[in-house]
């Protein structure tokens, strides 16, 4: 049976504010996919978001949402897996918000495996305002604050989460709509901090400046670039250039803070001390 | 002599743009953020097209903006930056810094309303929220006065005996979108009256080696705190001194304030920014019923010109404050609150009553200022304000 979308969105918020050929929404419905698959019960999920054109999703999903300020959604969301672990924690972003104003918090939640599922809606430019380049902008691209080509070396926010010590990343991209579904679940029932970065295209602010014109062609390109992980790992390095991998990146299990955190509660309060 | 004005139709951003183009600071230091993104926007195209020779530095947030202006202007650059919102209250900790530093720093602020809930749309919570960081603050009405207050700011902070950072406004959308009709000074005339910025002291002259910021506790922390607040007196004698100069130049005359249709009026509106504009127009409509109305507008809060509103105000009966944001005291707006304390040792003072309104960019058209006027003849009758502090255009 089809997937009824109905339940999970507040269809009286649409139309949604996103352009046309916009990737966010075949993110936002892998999202939902995932959930609904894994048969997730929606009362124990929060969905936190920061600002941005990404962060607008948890407005038109109906869970209990938290729309916060700018950079800021995985400090929020910390909070509220500290209070109530038993709850999925979902953090939707986008790649200015999460790797730019609040990159900090994006390594430091990595760092403690706290067990948030941030989905980064990766459209490596800052939609909202028109088009500015973000730290994920590639080399040699066009943005409006960047009319002779992005001159800064953008991050890989798979790799950035790694490094921070992240127990879980992973890629997908909008024309992969199925394995970013895939994707998306095993990043909701990983025990820890799980990061998904997913490249989804603007065709507003970064396509028709640097010749793909067309939604599709944005897509396209991902078709074209993308390499499944288990591929990528054998290729030799001049073939990987301007390519990326896709797939589960990193998965390795190590203790979830809250947990950890509620065994100190529970080891103290057994020793007797005030 | 100053060399014709060039009539031109721009937004408020546009001009303010503008007006950076000419001013051409060494560095400027920007992110992007909603109804502010347009100044720095035009200006990183002024930039991209060799206009300036300024150095565009795009930063990670505000926070970066902020400091990254200030360790430039503490390096002896003439630097500005722009924003709205969240990005001021996420600079909160560097205004201090600015200005505790005596860095002559210029940024236009574009009003917007702060979170939560999410709004984009015009208050002056963003700037009211930072009347106690040690920035001069000047208000404009038009996208002509958010032009010239940005040009008569360079002059004002960088004043020897001012050297404090300053806030320009203008409200979201409403003058920062809007086209209008301006007249913007020649380059030359701009270059000229803004001058070469020669800093006394600076972190780049290596020959004679100074430290910003140092630690200063129970010690010398009071006397950096006197200064800066000798500074911040001085900054109303040299914001005259600047505009009439600038007067000269531009045929435009500013003072601490603008009074309309004041000299006998009775019932008066204090108001900022773009609602003076309205307010004029209905000024004018029951002038010409015979009512005698008028409006004060401040332009300078910081410094607050206490002594010039009170006589200014002196005829008065009866004064509506306006204020576009809450401070949620209770006790009323910001400008109500500051207005009504100067009043304290005056002589005669008026009934005076607060409006709290246009909250993340509520429309007040002449419909509200009519009935604000109108409450006004009601209290005069009355004898007494009907109630101290009122909402505006609130949904039952």
């Amino acid at each position: 049976m089809a997937l009824s979308f109905e339940k999970y969105l507040r269809t009286q918020k649409m139309p949604h504010i996103w352009c046309p050929g916009c990737g966010h929404g075949i993110v936002t419905q892998a999202i939902i996919r995932a959930i609904d698959e894994l048969g997730l019960n929606t009362e124990k999920i929060a969905i936190v978001s920061g600002i941005g054109c990404s962060s607008r999703a948890p407005g038109y999903l109906n869970f209990d949402t938290l729309h916060t300020t700018h950079g800021r959604a995985i400090a929020f969301a910390t909070g509220i897996k500290m209070a109530r672990p038993e709850l999925k924690v979902i953090v939707i972003t986008g790649d200015g918000d999460a790797a730019a104003i609040g990159g900090n918090h994006l390594i430091h939640a990595a760092r403690r495996n706290i067990g948030l599922t941030v989905v980064c809606f990766d459209n490596n430019i800052y939609g909202m305002t028109s088009g500015q380049y973000s730290p994920l902008t590639p080399v040699g691209s066009f943005a409006s604050t960047a009319p002779y080509g992005m001159l800064e070396r953008p991050f890989d926010l798979c790799e950035l989460v790694v490094g921070a010590g992240g127990t879980f990343a992973a890629r997908s991209t909008t024309y992969h709509a199925r394995h970013l579904v895939n994707v998306i679940k095993e990043a909701l029932t990983h025990n820890g901090f799980s990061f998904v970065d997913a490249l989804s295209q603007c065709p507003t602010y970064y396509g028709r400046r640097n010749k793909l014109r067309t939604p599709l062609d944005m897509m396209n390109w991902f078709r074209d670039h993308a390499v499944p992980v288990s591929t990528w790992e054998k290729m030799p390095p001049e073939e990987r250039e301007g390519k990326f991998p896709i797939g589960v990146i990193k998965k390795v299990d190590a203790p979830e803070f809250s947990e950890v955190y509620s065994g100190l509660i529970e080891k103290v309060r057994e020793r007797g001390d005030e | 002599m100053a060399s014709e004005q060039r009539k031109v139709a721009m937004t408020g951003n546009e001009a303010v743009a503008n007006a950076l183009r000419q001013i051409d600071p060494d560095v400027v230091a920007a992110y992007p953020i909603t109804p502010q993104t347009d100044i720095v926007q035009y200006f990183s195209q002024f930039v991209s097209d060799g206009q300036v020779k300024t150095e565009f530095v795009t930063v990670e947030s505000e926070h970066s903006a902020m400091s990254a202006t200030v360790g430039a202007s503490a390096a002896g650059a003439r630097a500005m930056t722009a924003t709205s919102s969240q990005g001021l209250a996420l600079m909160w900790e560097m205004l201090h810094i600015a200005s505790s530093y005596r860095l002559p720093i210029v940024m236009p602020v574009v009003n917007r309303a702060l979170s939560g809930p999410i709004n984009i749309h015009c208050d002056h919570s963003d700037t009211m929220g930072s009347l106690t960081t040690g920035w001069i603050q000047i208000y404009s009405e038009s996208a002509q006065e958010a032009y010239d207050n940005v040009i008569q700011a360079v002059r004002i902070a960088e004043h020897p005996d001012v050297l404090l950072p300053v806030m320009v406004c203008q409200d979201g959308f409403i003058t920062s979108h809007g086209i209008e009709n301006l007249e913007i000074l020649a380059d030359e005339d701009v270059k000229q009256f803004v001058g070469e910025y020669k800093p006394s002291n600076y972190l780049l002259n290596i020959k004679e080696p100074v430290t910003f910021g140092p630690l200063a506790l129970q010690d010398y922390y009071t006397e950096f705190k006197v200064q800066q607040a000798e500074a911040m007196a001085n900054a109303k004698k040299v914001i005259l001194e600047v505009a009439e100069e600038y007067a000269k130049l531009s045929g435009r005359k500013y003072g601490l304030f603008e009074g309309y249709r004041l000299d006998d009026a009775e019932r008066v509106i204090v108001v900022l920014s773009s609602t003076a504009g309205t307010t004029k127009a209905v000024v004018d409509e029951l002038r010409s019923k015979g009512q005698k109305v008028g409006l004060l507008k401040p332009r300078v809060i910081r410094p607050f010109p206490a002594e010039e509103l009170v006589d200014a105000l002196s005829g008065a009966k009866a004064v509506a404050v306006m204020d576009r944001a809450e401070t949620f005291s209770t006790q009323g707006g910001q400008i109500f609150t500051e207005l009504r304390a100067a009043f304290y040792y005056a002589k005669e003072r008026p009934l005076m009553r607060n409006y709290i309104f246009g909250l993340g960019g509520r429309d007040t058209t002449t419909r509200e200022i009519h009935k604000v006027f109108s409450d006004l003849e009601n209290d005069l009758e009355r004898g007494h304000v009907e109630k101290l502090v009122t909402h505006l255009d609130v949904r039952e």
